[in-house]
């Protein structure tokens, strides 16, 4: 350990660079290789999300419909659908609406599940047991048929879809951060915290939630392709965007009938769900990796 | 006679043990079973008794971290287990702790800085750059260094962490420290850096201990008086001479006699207590001791005997010196 080093002879305080616990996280997850990989196609649709609309060759809705179902070509590289429409254009536009989703729908069922999660484990008793109840039920569902019922009182469009995914999603993030509530709550240097006279707030913001972050964010990042999935299947469904929005799902529903004969129409499509939710997996997977190991004592 | 700094009577913590879909309450788990004792200002009373006997449990409700079942627990003449639980928490100011374990009673995501800095936050004391040097000097006080601030926890050894969280305790100036087995997690020299540390800073803040430990040989080191833990109750407290040269109560006389001796050809009587510690949520009738007991008589599974004065300095809850008492 560097702090059994000799000291410097002039007796200066050594500048060192002081690792914490998110920097040695980072460095346990750049040795990961699957990890990074999964990183970068994050990253690459990210990109291609943000700056998609200014390289992608078509308008999304622009139609020739002389030019309908053409295999892929270097005019049309991932060629064009029933309306004749750029196939990789609307892709490169859907990413962004896949990874909107995917980002808020989990932003949305973290922040409403890590508050009720917090509450119910720290302060236990009856809290705890309404809300651990309402849980149970809401995940006695598959998610799926809860999100159509979610969707079909909302009205089916993307932001319902979205607001139905966030919901589906509470539960487990309200379980996974109450179980490590319960667990840290019985730490020492939360007794330590009361000791010093802090007040219940103070500890659950500065303490316990810094401290049960960890599964959550690799929890967090999971979710994200459950959600793009999701997402994708409402569209599929015909509950989530509608058209003529290019979400990936409903690009996959509209192609449906012609897979025979146009079959990149759905190929292409779903390679890009594929892809992102593979990306998200591998990151999660590598960031559990990371961070599971605790701190290093 | 001087005003204690901290007067405990009749305290106690009952657990209820619960059984059933309806969770009825079918017993209790004595814990603590009518403690008293005082502590002078200035002295370090030590706490000593095997693991289960309650010694934690008087430690963390004297700060009320546990809610007593009974009993006062008196601090500088203010009553402290009917004040409000806001007020309480203000007056930890005054009343700190150390922890057993160094390496979970310091929170892993936190600089040190950030955990020496949090009592004064809390309490209000002083703007942030007048906390910072605070601090600093403390880190040093500790003998520790300030450019140690900016590390975390995990970078440092089990002394040093203990060190860091007796300058935790020590932020906020406070009059009385429970030290809860500060140093039984420690390695045995470190134990003796840390104990001279903690004797060091007493003299110079004037502080009291309470040092709970069951380590006999650590608690005669630190201690002015001891007392003596059995099953939630204590039955022999003394001055730490005494105590250690002159034990009445059996079980202390078990206790001390199997104290290592670091002398090769001593002879000693070893008293062997036999059986198990009972069970606390259906203790003996009498004196809890009683089961054990090498000396018991018919009137120790009959009544319970009081902590009484046979001679200044020393008291003991035990039958065979109920004569002396009257003379």
């Amino acid at each position: 350990m560097s702090n059994l080093a000799p000291k410097q002879l002039d007796g200066t305080p050594q500048t060192e660079k002081v690792a914490g616990p998110w920097l040695e996280a980072w460095r346990g997850f750049k040795k990961s290789k699957l990890a990074v990989v999964g990183a970068g196609i994050v990253l690459f649709f990210i990109i291609v999300a943000f700056i998609g609309p200014f390289i992608a060759m078509q308008g999304i809705n622009e139609q020739l419909l002389s030019d309908r179902l053409l295999k892929p070509s270097s005019t049309y590289w991932l060629g064009t659908d029933d309306l004749g429409r750029d196939i990789l254009s609307r892709i490169i536009h859907g990413a962004r609406i896949s990874l909107w989703v995917g980002f808020f729908s989990v932003i949305g069922s973290l922040v409403v599940g890590s508050f009720l999660g917090i509450i119910a484990g720290y302060y236990g008793k009856w809290i705890d047991t309404i809300i651990s109840r309402i849980f149970d039920i809401m995940l006695a569902f598959p998610s799926i048929l809860l999100a159509i019922a979610v969707v079909s009182v909302l009205g089916p469009s993307l932001q319902n879809a979205l607001i139905a995914i966030a919901i589906i999603n509470i539960p487990n993030f309200g379980r996974l951060i109450r179980s490590k509530v319960l667990s840290i709550k019985e730490e020492e240097y939360i007794t330590s915290a009361k000791a010093i006279g802090m007040k219940d707030i103070r500890i659950l913001f500065s303490h316990i939630l810094p401290n049960s972050m960890s599964p959550v964010i690799v929890q967090g990042t999971l979710a994200i392709a459950t959600a793009i999935i999701e997402a994708a299947a409402l569209g599929f469904l015909g509950l989530g965007a509608q058209a003529p929005a290019p979400e990936w799902g409903k690009m996959l529903a509209d192609a449906r009938v012609n897979f025979i004969n146009a079959p990149w129409t759905m190929f292409f499509p779903g390679l890009a769900i594929m892809l992102t939710v593979l990306g998200f997996n591998l990151m999660g997977d590598g960031l559990r990796d990371a961070l599971d190991p605790k701190m290093k004592n | 006679m001087i005003e204690p700094l901290l007067k405990v009577e009749g305290l106690k913590k009952y657990f209820p043990i619960r059984k059933g879909i309806l969770s009825r309450v079918s017993g209790h788990v004595k814990a603590v079973d009518d403690v008293s004792f005082y502590v002078n200002k200035g002295e370090t009373l030590g706490i000593v008794g095997e693991s289960g006997c309650g010694k934690s449990t008087t430690g963390r409700m004297l700060m009320r971290l546990l809610e007593p079942t009974e009993g006062k627990v008196e601090f500088n003449g203010k009553e402290l287990t009917s004040i409000s639980t806001d007020d309480m928490r203000k007056a930890r100011r005054e009343i700190q702790m150390v922890f057993q374990d160094p390496y979970a009673s310091l929170n892993p995501r936190h600089t040190i800085e950030k955990i020496l800095e949090e009592p004064l936050i809390v309490h209000g004391i002083g703007d942030s750059i007048s906390r910072k040097k605070k601090v600093h000097d403390f880190l040093e006080i500790v003998g520790l260094s300030s450019y140690h601030a900016k590390r975390y926890p995990h970078q440092f050894s089990g002394g040093q962490r203990q060190r860091i969280g007796i300058a935790r305790a020590l932020m906020t100036n406070p009059k009385l420290i429970i030290a809860d087995e500060p140093v039984s997690a420690l390695d045995v020299s470190i134990q003796a850096q840390v104990l001279n540390l903690m004797q060091d800073l007493q003299k110079e803040f004037d502080l009291t201990y309470i040092f709970i430990a069951h380590d006999l040989g650590v608690v005669r080191h630190i201690s002015d008086r001891v007392g003596v833990m059995y099953l939630g109750k204590i039955v022999e407290i003394a001055e730490t001479e005494l105590l250690y040269n002159k034990p009445l109560h059996p079980y202390t006389q078990a206790l001390l006699s199997a104290v290592p001796v670091p002398d090769p050809d001593f002879v000693r009587e070893k008293i062997l207590i036999t059986g198990d510690i009972p069970s606390p949520s259906n203790p003996p009738t009498g004196c809890t001791f009683h089961t054990r007991c090498p000396h018991k008589m018919d009137v120790c599974t009959k009544i319970i005997p009081k902590l009484e004065e046979v001679e200044p300095g020393h008291s003991v809850a035990c039958h065979l010196y109920g004569e002396q008492v009257q003379h």
